[in-house]
């Protein structure tokens, strides 16, 4: 059914929502009927002040009722749709399902994106758990330690006769173990309160990387080259970058954003993405500036600008991630390696090849990313010394409307670790994902 | 003399509360605590049945396992595997290499004493 055909639809469903009769309905606004009837069967198109009337009369919005506002209720649903492709669903009828029954559409809807939140937060916290090798022998020693309390209280509590020397000897086990119970439990909230403070000792990329998330990568003192600009965000942050190599990176960082920015400046770049795709080829035709410094520019807009939010990685010739701006929807892991199947790495192996791929990460959302891809060597290149590779990837949402029949996105995940995908021909390690959660 | 059931576990506390209950349960008990020569000490124990934790300083429980099952005279030995990591894919490579029985900690102490009833019967 046309989506322009679906506000006698919704007419209809409000109206016996709120007890109306349609000849009441219908004259209250002042029309017959019959003429309502044909309007609610979607058999007349309705605007103007009909419409306006009978929306003052449903007591909603006229745009509640009309065609495209509920659109992104709709992509829900049809997510929600293609993460269940065996439930069989009638996709083609999701939006008379939106139009007929609205509450129940946002049910569904909300509880999709609440499982996709509890998902990505359940591989999170197993990414996490499998790959901290402090909070994995913690867990451990509190286990062994309930296991010794365990066994050793059921032996108290179950045998008859107990020689007296035994019974002393368990119940002082099971004082050793309780106090043993006690600190390591405290160690373990202790760790993890700095955790969730932040405070615990990181590496100097994932500082940087955390400060600049809380920045949403976006620096308006940068933007406008004052001087004195870089010293005074240094200093503001350096409660967040604790470490002298974290702050050394960052100063590192905010040199290259000042300098690409005054090559090409965040109000320019924006004024050009409200009339363009963030497209990183046509920034660099468009304002003379290299493949890798158009990726860095778009990824430093801010989120709610017309780019939308843009995310990007940049590794080093050993495929270390050196630039970490995940996006929603497309993971980027804090530890160890990233899945190899990445345009970013495909761009590696063939240097100052621009590489542009459509990608699905995960199978669950059904998101896909335009991914553009170029390795480039680091620093002047010379005679007598090997050019020192640098990849860098833009990761570009797709709009789920310029999906097309023909695509065929390339399966990409996280990592190896937490990625579910079983017959993965560039698997390094067996996932623990392997039979869902 | 009972079946003879050897127990290898760096947990001490574990190890007196297992040997107590195997004990009264009628189990010839020996017990040791390390990765590195825990093979040794059961090609010369000769055990009916090996405990084997898999978190163990020096070596893990699942080599000494894959040693076992590559001797001869070790290859059927029944082994309990004990692990604090429930996770399946632990669970899936014991069993992959050849454990008899995979148990996660915390047990209790009749599920012990049952898994060895059924794995040494009487």
């Amino acid at each position: 059914m046309p989506q322009g055909q679906l506000t006698g639809t919704r007419i209809r469903e409000r109206r016996m929502r709120a007890g109306l009769r349609q000849a009441d309905l219908a004259g209250r606004v002042g029309i017959s009927a019959s003429y309502l009837n044909l309007i609610e069967h979607n058999k007349r198109r309705i605007g103007g002040k009909v419409l306006v009337a009978i929306a003052h009369e449903l007591g909603v919005e006229p745009a509640q009722l009309t065609e495209g506002a509920e659109a992104a209720l709709i992509a829900t649903l049809r997510e929600a749709r293609a993460a269940h492709s065996g439930a069989g669903a009638e996709v083609e009828q999701a939006e008379e399902f939106a139009g007929r029954f609205p509450g129940w559409a946002e049910v569904l809807a909300r509880s999709h994106r609440r499982v996709a939140t509890l998902e990505r937060t359940v591989e999170t916290l197993t990414d996490r758990l499998t790959h901290d090798p402090h909070l994995a022998a913690a867990l451990h020693e509190v286990l062994s330690t309930v296991t010794a309390i365990r066994s050793t209280a059921a032996i108290l509590a179950d045998t008859r006769e107990i020689e007296p020397e035994w019974r002393d000897r368990f119940q002082r086990n099971i004082n050793e173990d309780a106090a043993r119970l006690a600190d390591s439990a405290q160690a373990l909230v202790t760790y993890l309160d700095r955790e969730a403070e932040g405070t615990e000792a990181a590496a100097p990329q994932e500082e940087l990387d955390a400060w600049l998330t809380e920045q949403g990568w976006h620096l308006p003192t940068l933007e406008q080259g004052g001087t004195g600009a870089i010293d005074a965000l240094l200093e503001q942050a350096a409660a967040a970058l604790t470490s002298p190599p974290a702050r050394a990176r960052a100063r590192g960082w905010l040199t290259r954003y000042a300098h690409e920015a005054r090559q090409l400046p965040g109000a320019r770049l924006q004024a050009w993405c409200a009339q363009n795709r963030p497209d990183p080829g046509a920034v660099a035709r468009a304002f003379g500036v290299s493949l890798p410094v158009a990726m860095r520019r778009l990824a430093s807009l801010p989120a709610d600008g017309p780019a939308g939010a843009l995310g990007m990685v940049s590794c080093d010739a050993s495929g270390t991630l050196t630039f970490r701006k995940p996006i929603d929807g497309f993971a980027v892991p804090r530890f160890g390696a990233a899945c190899p199947l990445w345009p970013l790495f495909t761009a590696l192996s063939q240097p100052m090849t621009p590489i542009r791929t459509l990608v699905e990460q995960g199978a669950r959302d059904g998101g896909r990313f335009e991914c553009f891809a170029i390795a480039v060597p680091q620093g002047e290149m010379d005679f007598d010394s090997p050019p020192v590779l640098e990849a860098h990837m833009l990761i570009v949402p797709q709009d789920p409307g310029a999906r097309a029949a023909g695509d065929r996105p390339r399966a990409v995940g996280a990592s190896c670790r937490i990625c579910p995908r079983g017959d993965c021909p560039a698997r390094r390690e067996p996932s623990i994902l392997a039979d869902g959660f | 003399m009972g079946k003879h059931v050897l127990v290898i576990e760096d947990e001490p506390n574990i190890i007196e509360a297992i040997s107590f209950i195997l004990s009264r349960d009628g189990w010839t008990v020996h017990t040791h605590s390390n990765g590195h020569d825990a093979v040794d000490t059961v090609l010369a124990r000769r055990p009916d049945l090996v405990i084997l934790d898999v978190m163990l300083p020096g070596r893990s429980g699942y080599e000494i396992l894959t040693d076992l099952r590559g001797r001869d005279e070790t290859a059927n030995l029944p082994v309990l595997m004990l692990t604090a990591r429930g996770q399946t894919k632990d669970r899936e490579m014991a069993e992959r290499l050849g454990a008899s029985r995979f148990m996660t900690k915390p047990f209790s102490n009749a599920e012990v004493l049952e898994a060895l009833r059924e794995l040494v019967p009487a």
